[in-house]
């Protein structure tokens, strides 16, 4: 009995204590191209700040592999999976078979189709290589255009500013973060940048980069040239399912698997980014590439494939972005829907947002600005679709808490667990 | 590493009925927690900057009481933290964030069911919690000082749902 790990990051790590939860004793394979430690993606932005450095990102402790049987084989890629052999075939030929496999690739960026995008010192923003490659060319005063205003092109326009780059951020829609943000929150971000002096273009799309060999700006739609010294792509991510394209394994945009976390392969799994499972706000399979979503995927994996009979049908997206001096999360359903009414309470005087989303009798989606402190709860009334309707005119409140629910409900919820 | 079926010693809650919303407990935990160490008058007098309570007490008059982190089995934090600073200690079963390593990106907020994860911006960014007085190795603080033993401490029944 062996099992092996293709990925290194949330969703591995998770399936790892996942086995070990039930399985001591049987090895663990770990394969990566990259060939670092487990390290946690999301602060390669932090790292380019200069708040963290390359050796405080680990995810585990550097002692996390030998404590839990795991062999690493780390910086070599995952060719080819034979699946009737139950084989994984490496590029320097070794192959390394399994009992059970997990497919924990992750995502990887979308290159939008721009003419120019292969020159020298455009750049993804998705490891720790590309922020390193960044920060050789993201000098004082050097001048950086970031494609995409998203939560991965915000990041990365915090971490430029925070270097003392002048930025220029551009997104074809009419606000930024066009997923999450309405109106109102992309104004209230929107001046938070100004502040910091970050340029934000919004309505309209690079045409074309400009340069010989190295970009030195670029050519919007509208006819403006921006010059730079290099450029950020950040248009957004997707399943990494290379390594099975045209296999037998069923894929749609990402890998499919169960609630279980099995794929149509026997004692094949997947999980993290590139799995596509139930999405329990949707109720349907869909990616939900974000951290909480891979730890948790990544262990009910881990704890099926040592042989429990773990389910995993609350997956749904949510998100912390603090950006500059904004703290903003947001969780489940972000846009208005059929069926769904959406409340709204601005405070400009506080410079506070809550937006919630309520379908039926149940909270399904929230997005907070600034007043973010217990998040948490709204959050677990979505996972619990919990009546909301005795209290639903407490929601927006700002001391909001157990005190508002009725007594049953108070007690069900904090004299347990 | 054994991380199956850890479950803290032992859980703090609170009773509704008895709790008067003095704040004592709000008060020992920031003293506890200061460098002067359950000093209350030196916390209060001569620190500027004085930690956060790592109890969040509730109230809606006449009810309130306290509540603070629960040292889940399956802690939502920990699974949720991007950095690996939030984590279960294997042998005392606490829930303890590791403020080097913390970033402050409050994902651990965004997951907590209970909201008893505090933003501290004191020092350093951090998502600040309930340590049921570990360094301190006494009887947590809040439970010690509560005038009326709105708060008491639970031993937990192991969950051996495997």
């Amino acid at each position: 009995m062996n099992y092996v790990i293709i990925g290194n990051s949330v969703a591995a790590v998770g399936a790892v204590e996942g086995i070990r939860k039930i399985d001591k004793v049987n090895p663990i394979v770990i394969i990566s191209d990259e060939p670092y430690h487990t390290y946690s993606r999301p602060l390669i932005s932090y790292y380019l700040a200069g708040k963290v450095t390359q050796d405080n990102m680990y995810y585990r402790g550097k002692d996390f592999y030998k404590a839990n049987n795991v062999e690493p084989i780390l910086g070599v890629k995952a060719q080819h999976i034979d699946f009737d052999k139950k084989e994984v075939v490496l590029e320097d030929g070794r192959k390394i078979s399994y009992t059970k496999l997990l497919i924990a690739t992750g995502s990887k960026p979308l290159t939008p189709p721009i003419e120019g995008v292969e020159k020298q010192n455009v750049f993804n923003f998705i490891k720790l290589d590309d922020a390193k490659a960044i920060e050789k060319v993201a000098t004082r005063d050097s001048k950086a255009v970031v494609i995409g205003a998203s939560f991965s092109g915000l990041k990365a326009v915090e971490a430029l500013v925070q270097r003392g780059v002048n930025v220029t951020v551009i997104d074809i829609m009419d606000r930024i973060m066009p997923r999450v943000f309405d109106e109102t929150a992309s104004s209230m971000a929107l001046k938070m940048l100004e502040k910091y002096e970050a340029k934000v273009l919004l309505k309209t799309s690079v045409e074309k980069i400009l340069g010989h060999q190295a970009a030195i700006g670029v050519l919007l739609k509208d006819g403006r040239e921006v010059p730079c010294d290099f450029i950020v792509l950040a248009a957004g991510v997707r399943c990494n399912t290379d390594l099975v394209k045209g296999t037998k394994l069923k894929i749609n945009r990402g890998i499919i698997v169960d609630t279980m976390m099995r794929t149509n392969i026997p004692d094949v799994y997947a999980a993290g980014d590139v799995a596509e499972g139930y999405n329990f706000i949707e109720e349907r399979n869909t990616e939900i590439p974000i951290i909480p979503n891979a730890y948790k995927q990544g262990e009910t994996a881990g704890q099926n494939m040592a042989g429990a009979q773990k389910i995993f049908d609350k997956g749904f997206i949510m998100n912390s972005m603090p950006l500059l001096d904004l703290s903003i999360v947001s969780a489940g359903v972000s846009a208005p829907g059929e069926g769904i009414t959406v409340k709204t309470i601005y405070n400009q005087e506080k410079n506070t947002y809550k937006k919630f989303y309520i379908r039926g009798n149940n909270l399904v989606g929230y997005l907070l600005i600034n007043d973010i402190d217990r998040a948490g709860i709204y959050t677990d009334l979505i996972r619990r679709k919990i009546d909301i309707s005795s209290f639903e005119h407490q929601l927006g409140r700002d001391d909001f808490g157990f005190i508002y629910l009725p007594k049953a409900l108070r007690s069900q919820l904090i004299l347990e667990g | 590493m054994d991380k199956s079926n850890i479950t803290a010693p032992k859980r703090i809650y609170a009773k509704e009925d008895v709790c008067i919303g003095c704040r004592l407990c709000e008060i020992h935990c920031i003293a506890a927690h200061s460098k002067y160490r359950h000093d209350l008058i030196k916390t209060f007098k001569k620190l500027p900057k004085r930690p956060l309570p790592r109890i969040v007490v509730e109230e809606d008059v006449p009810l309130s009481f306290g509540l603070q982190c629960r040292h889940c089995d399956e802690p939502e934090c920990v699974k949720a933290c991007i950095t690996g600073a939030m984590q279960k200690d294997p042998k005392t079963g606490l829930v303890i964030n590791d403020t080097e390593r913390c970033i402050g990106c409050w994902t651990c907020i965004l997951a907590c069911p209970y909201g008893v994860i505090r933003r501290d911006y004191t020092n350093k960014k951090v998502a600040s919690k309930c340590d049921f007085c570990l360094e301190s190795g006494l009887e947590p603080a809040c439970v010690k000082n509560c005038p009326n033993e709105a708060l008491y401490i639970k031993n937990t029944v192991k969950s051996h749902d495997l």
